[in-house]
Formats: C-alpha cells, sequence, structure tokens
C-alpha cells in the first residue's frame, strides 16, 4: 500500500516530463476535481449525508476570489484567503439549515440552497456578470513563482491535492472520524452512548465546505473564467457520480470517479457530439456491475486474486 | 458520586406518551433506589419499551418528568443523559457490524471522554481504551473474538456486545431491554451470571419477559398493562399480587 502510494506520487511527479501540455492540464483538472469530490464524500461517504449542493463550495470560493481580485482590487493572498473564511462561514450557516433534515429532507434543502445561489449568480449580472461570466482573471504567483505554464500550474495543484488527501484521510481515520462513521451507521446508539450526532454532522459539514472552497479557487485560477454552471446542479450531480461511482466511503474512490468524468468529458466530446449519453450509460455499467464502486470492486477482485494464488 | 437528595437514582413522575390518540405510557411513575435492581414486566405492547426510550430520551415525552440523580434530565437529549451516568442496551440488538468487537466497545469508552473530539489521532492509539475495551471483553467472554467484526459472530454473543457496550461506560444507571431475548439456555446462565456480577455502585432498571431467569435478579419489580403503572413493589409482594395474576400469568 505505502509502495503502490509512493509510486503513485512519483509518477504524478515526473507527469510533466513524460506527456504534453493537454495532458498536463488534464491532470491538473482531474486532481482539482478529485479535490472536489473528496470532500463531498466526506458527506456522502463517511458521513452518510447525500447533498446535492455541493457545488455552492466550489462556485462561491470561486465567485469570491474572481470578484475580489477584479472589482474590488485586492490581491490574490488577500482574495484567497476573504474567499475561503467566507465559504466556510456560508457552509456553517447552511449546516445549521440543512442539518435539520436528513435523508432525502437534507438531499432537498441542499440543492434547493444551491439553487438560491446560482440563481443569485446568474440575475444579480450587476455584481455577477451573469450569463457573461467573469473573465480575464488571473493566476497567483505565490512566493513570485508564476503558474502560467501548464506544468508550474499543475505542481501548485498536486501540492494542494495532496495536502488535502492526506488531511481528509487523517481526519476520517481519527477518533472523531471513528465517531463520524458511528453516527452514518447508528445514530441512535451513537447518542445513547454519549455522541453528539449533530455537532458531529455540523464540524463535517463545515470542514467539507472548507474543502470545496479550496477546489474552488484551485478551478478558477485554472480556467481564469467563471460562469453560473460552475453552481449548477449539473456541477453538483457530477461531484456526486464522481463519487458513487468511484466508491463512496473510500480515500482513493472519489479522485477515480473525478478523472473517469474528465477524461470520459474530454475524450468522449472530442468524437461524439452526444458526450453526455455516453456518460450515463458508463455509469449506469459501473452502477450495475460494481454497485459499491470501482475501488471496493477492484481492492476485492484483487484479494480473490491474490487468494487464488495461495 | 453525588448522592442526589431523595436517594433516588432515577425518579419518573406522570410520564406520557402518545402517538395520535394512541396512549402508550399513561402517567407512569416510578421511584429507583440508588443500587437497586428493578424488573419491569407486563404484556407485550404494555409500554416497557416505550418507557424505556423516554427514560433515554429516545422519545420525547408529551409531559411528566424524568430525574437522574437529582437532576432533571426530561428536557436533555440522549447523549447529554448519557454524560451523566445512564447507559442501555436495545431489545434489537443495534451494533456496528462491519466493526471489529473491539472497536464496537471503544467506541462506547470513548464517547464519554473528550478524546471524541481528537481529529488527528486515531482511535486505536489509545492504548488505555484499547486496554479497558478488551478487559470488558474478557469479563463477558469475548476476549477471543475481540478482533472479529461483529457480522460474523452470533446472535448470544452479539446479545453479550449489546451488554459490553453499555458496561464499559461503568454507569451509574444501566436501563437493560430484554437482555435475555432470543437466548439459548446455556447462554441466559452466562448472561444471568454477568448481570448479577454487575457492582451494586450501578443501578439496574431491567425490562424482561423471561420471569424466571430475570425474577432472581430483581429486588423490585413494576408490572405494566396498556401503559400504566398496574402493581409496584418488592419482588415477592408483587408476584403474589392477585393483579399480577389477572395481567401476566393469564387467569
Amino acid at each position: 500500500m505505502r509502495v503502490g502510494g509512493a509510486l503513485l506520487v512519483g509518477a504524478l511527479l515526473i507527469l510533466p516530463f513524460l506527456v504534453g501540455d493537454f495532458y498536463v492540464n488534464l491532470a491538473s483538472q482531474v486532481l482539482i476535481a478529485a479535490i472536489f469530490a473528496l470532500s463531498l464524500n466526506l458527506l456522502v461517504g463517511f458521513g452518510g449525508m447525500t447533498s446535492l449542493g455541493h457545488a455552492s463550495y466550489l462556485g462561491v470560493a470561486a465567485y469570491a476570489s474572481a470578484l475580489l481580485t477584479t472589482k474590488y482590487g485586492f490581491g490574490h493572498g488577500t482574495a484567497a484567503v476573504v474567499s475561503i473564511l467566507g465559504t466556510t462561514t456560508m457552509a456553517a450557516l447552511f449546516g445549521l439549515i440543512a442539518l435539520r433534515a436528513s435523508g432525502l429532507g437534507f438531499l432537498m434543502i441542499t440543492l434547493a440552497l444551491s439553487q438560491v445561489l446560482w440563481g443569485l449568480a446568474y440575475r444579480m449580472s450587476g455584481v455577477t456578470n451573469g450569463d457573461n461570466g467573469i473573465s480575464g482573471l488571473s493566476r497567483p504567483a505565490p512566493f513570485g513563482i508564476s503558474l502560467e505554464s501548464p506544468a508550474s500550474f499543475y505542481w501548485f495543484v498536486l501540492i494542494v491535492a495532496t495536502i488535502a488527501f492526506l488531511m481528509l484521510a487523517i481526519f476520517v481515520s481519527s477518533a472523531f472520524g471513528a465517531s463520524l462513521r458511528g453516527v452514518r451507521d447508528q445514530p441512535r446508539r451513537m447518542a445513547a452512548l454519549g455522541f453528539d450526532p449533530w455537532l458531529i454532522r455540523w464540524i463535517t459539514f463545515v470542514y467539507a465546505g472548507f474543502w470545496g472552497g479550496i477546489s474552488g479557487l484551485l478551478y478558477v485560477y485554472y480556467h481564469k473564467y467563471i460562469h453560473p454552471t460552475s453552481l449548477s446542479t449539473t456541477s453538483s450531480a457530477e461531484a456526486l457520480l464522481s463519487v458513487i461511482a468511484g466508491g463512496s466511503g473510500t480515500l482513493g474512490g472519489p479522485a477515480v470517479g473525478a478523472a473517469l468524468v474528465l477524461l470520459l468529458k474530454n475524450y468522449a466530446s472530442i468524437y461524439i457530439e452526444r458526450w453526455n449519453m455516453l456518460l450515463g450509460l458508463v455509469f449506469l455499467f459501473i452502477v450495475l456491475l460494481m454497485p459499491r464502486g470501482i475501488v471496493p470492486a477492484l481492492s476485492s477482485f484483487a484479494e480473490k486474486w491474490r487468494g487464488d494464488i495461495r | 458520586m453525588t448522592a442526589s437528595p431523595t436517594g433516588l437514582a432515577l425518579e419518573v413522575i406522570n410520564l406520557n406518551k402518545s402517538y395520535g390518540g394512541l396512549l402508550v405510557t399513561r402517567d407512569v411513575s416510578l421511584a429507583v433506589k440508588s443500587g437497586e435492581r428493578r424488573l419491569i414486566i407486563g404484556p407485550n405492547g404494555a409500554g416497557k419499551t416505550t418507557l424505556f426510550n423516554q427514560i433515554s430520551g429516545d422519545l420525547r415525552s408529551n409531559s411528566g418528568t424524568v430525574t437522574i440523580f437529582g437532576t432533571d434530565v426530561t428536557h436533555l437529549p440522549p447523549y447529554r443523559r448519557a454524560h451523566l451516568g445512564l447507559s442501555r442496551t436495545y431489545q434489537i440488538i443495534t451494533l456496528f457490524a462491519g466493526d471489529t468487537l473491539e472497536h464496537n466497545v471503544a467506541l462506547g469508552l470513548l464517547g464519554l471522554r473528550p478524546a471524541r473530539w481528537q481529529m488527528w489521532r486515531t482511535l486505536a492509539s489509545y492504548g488505555g481504551i484499547s486496554a479497558e475495551a478488551r478487559r470488558v471483553l474478557d469479563a463477558v467472554g469475548l476476549l477471543d473474538l475481540a478482533s472479529r467484526p461483529v457480522s460474523e459472530i452470533a446472535y448470544g454473543e452479539r446479545r453479550r456486545v449489546e451488554l459490553a457496550m453499555a458496561l464499559a461506560q461503568r454507569p451509574r444507571i444501566l436501563l437493560l431491554d430484554e437482555p435475555f431475548a432470543g437466548l439459548s439456555d446455556a447462554e441466559r446462565t452466562t448472561i444471568k451470571s454477568l448481570i448479577g456480577s454487575i457492582p451494586h455502585d450501578t443501578t439496574v432498571v431491567m425490562i424482561e419477559h423471561d420471569m424466571d431467569t430475570a425474577l432472581e435478579l430483581a429486588d423490585t419489580v413494576t408490572l405494566l398493562n396498556t401503559g400504566r403503572v398496574i402493581v409496584d413493589g418488592p419482588r415477592d409482594a408483587v408476584i403474589a399480587d392477585e393483579r399480577t395474576r389477572e395481567v401476566y400469568l393469564g387467569a
């Protein structure tokens, strides 16, 4: 496992020397989508809270950074801090509303809240430029290092993604993570044992919002453009599909799922105009064949294969 | 451990619960002394489990009060009651099926410790919790199975894990909801001696259908029928009471 992880990190590090710019950019997008899906998986997989509004955090952080750096003339550093603080605060408030319900009720509230934000981004065109989106954005230059080239931006994203992955891995394996899984599986019992299920869910909700915001910052840095689509239900649903297809409640699953979605989008759209249909079919195939997702299916296959050799 | 002014571990006054027009518990009052062993009996649908759920906070009461060692907990959520020393088991086994026995019991220990908010260290890295969980599993005779998932052990063993989770918390009041349900004779004997060995600084309130096994463990008995307390008092007096025969023994 450790060796595999080290090999993967090594391969990811030298990727820009091996492939062309198109693929390096694609890899950056995959990593950004992976952080986004990982943060959603915290809710869906580890917390049992299926959200259909996670794009709120990506979109709001992206819009906040875009507006602060263009309209209000802030530097990237300040803009990033303010965007993330704002997004996390929003998650704290949304959590107060959404966690009044569970299951379908929770899903509907998260969906409704994200629809409100999407509507605002569309209609408040005086601030957000509406359907035109905000273009002409710049990338930050941390410590004076330019992130304009595909490779430098990729390494930047790789660093953030690695930190995100480690932080989330530590979070779910911690004592708190154990109580989160407990609350997912047996909330009544957990309450009887002395755990506060509501507070556990809320803290997790806020933390997921924080990492959703981080992915939003990277998203807007990459595209140098932001449009209301980033806040749409489609954006939330794509992430949810990534989580479910890759394997919810696993650490690697969301990244695999995110990679799959982006590869299908970028490749299939070259050959097939209706790539959405193909995406749908692929997901149908995965859900029918591997109901627990790609990563759990592959690991149980690997176990079986090892068992056969012995 | 502070004694309550009344000397009572658990005091329930005029507790009611209704679902629409259906009254499940009606003006139930109980006074359980510290260290007492109280058995609650009654036919199916008498409101026994509902009463437990009201005491533990799983269910909100329509009216009435619940007091634990002098603290009014009527409006406190279940986890706050747990921190006041109340633990319970469930009639329908409620365990974490995918996790090991040790992890299940460790969760019971974690629930009452500040470490439950720890976001960096794993639960397994707490040597003290681990050792204590294994000690409790040993006490219920399940140490060999400590690292097996609950889904792989037998029903009777799961009943013992239910008990171990609650016992690990060293509760001041322990609510046992049908701890003998569905067990074989041999398993009954094991659980019986386990319950019998609970130290007397723990007050035990138990619901049980199996009178033959449970009566011996009880100091006092409360008979519920259609949500009301019918008879309440020392074991032998309640059993000898005519109303008990009428309700329970099917006269």
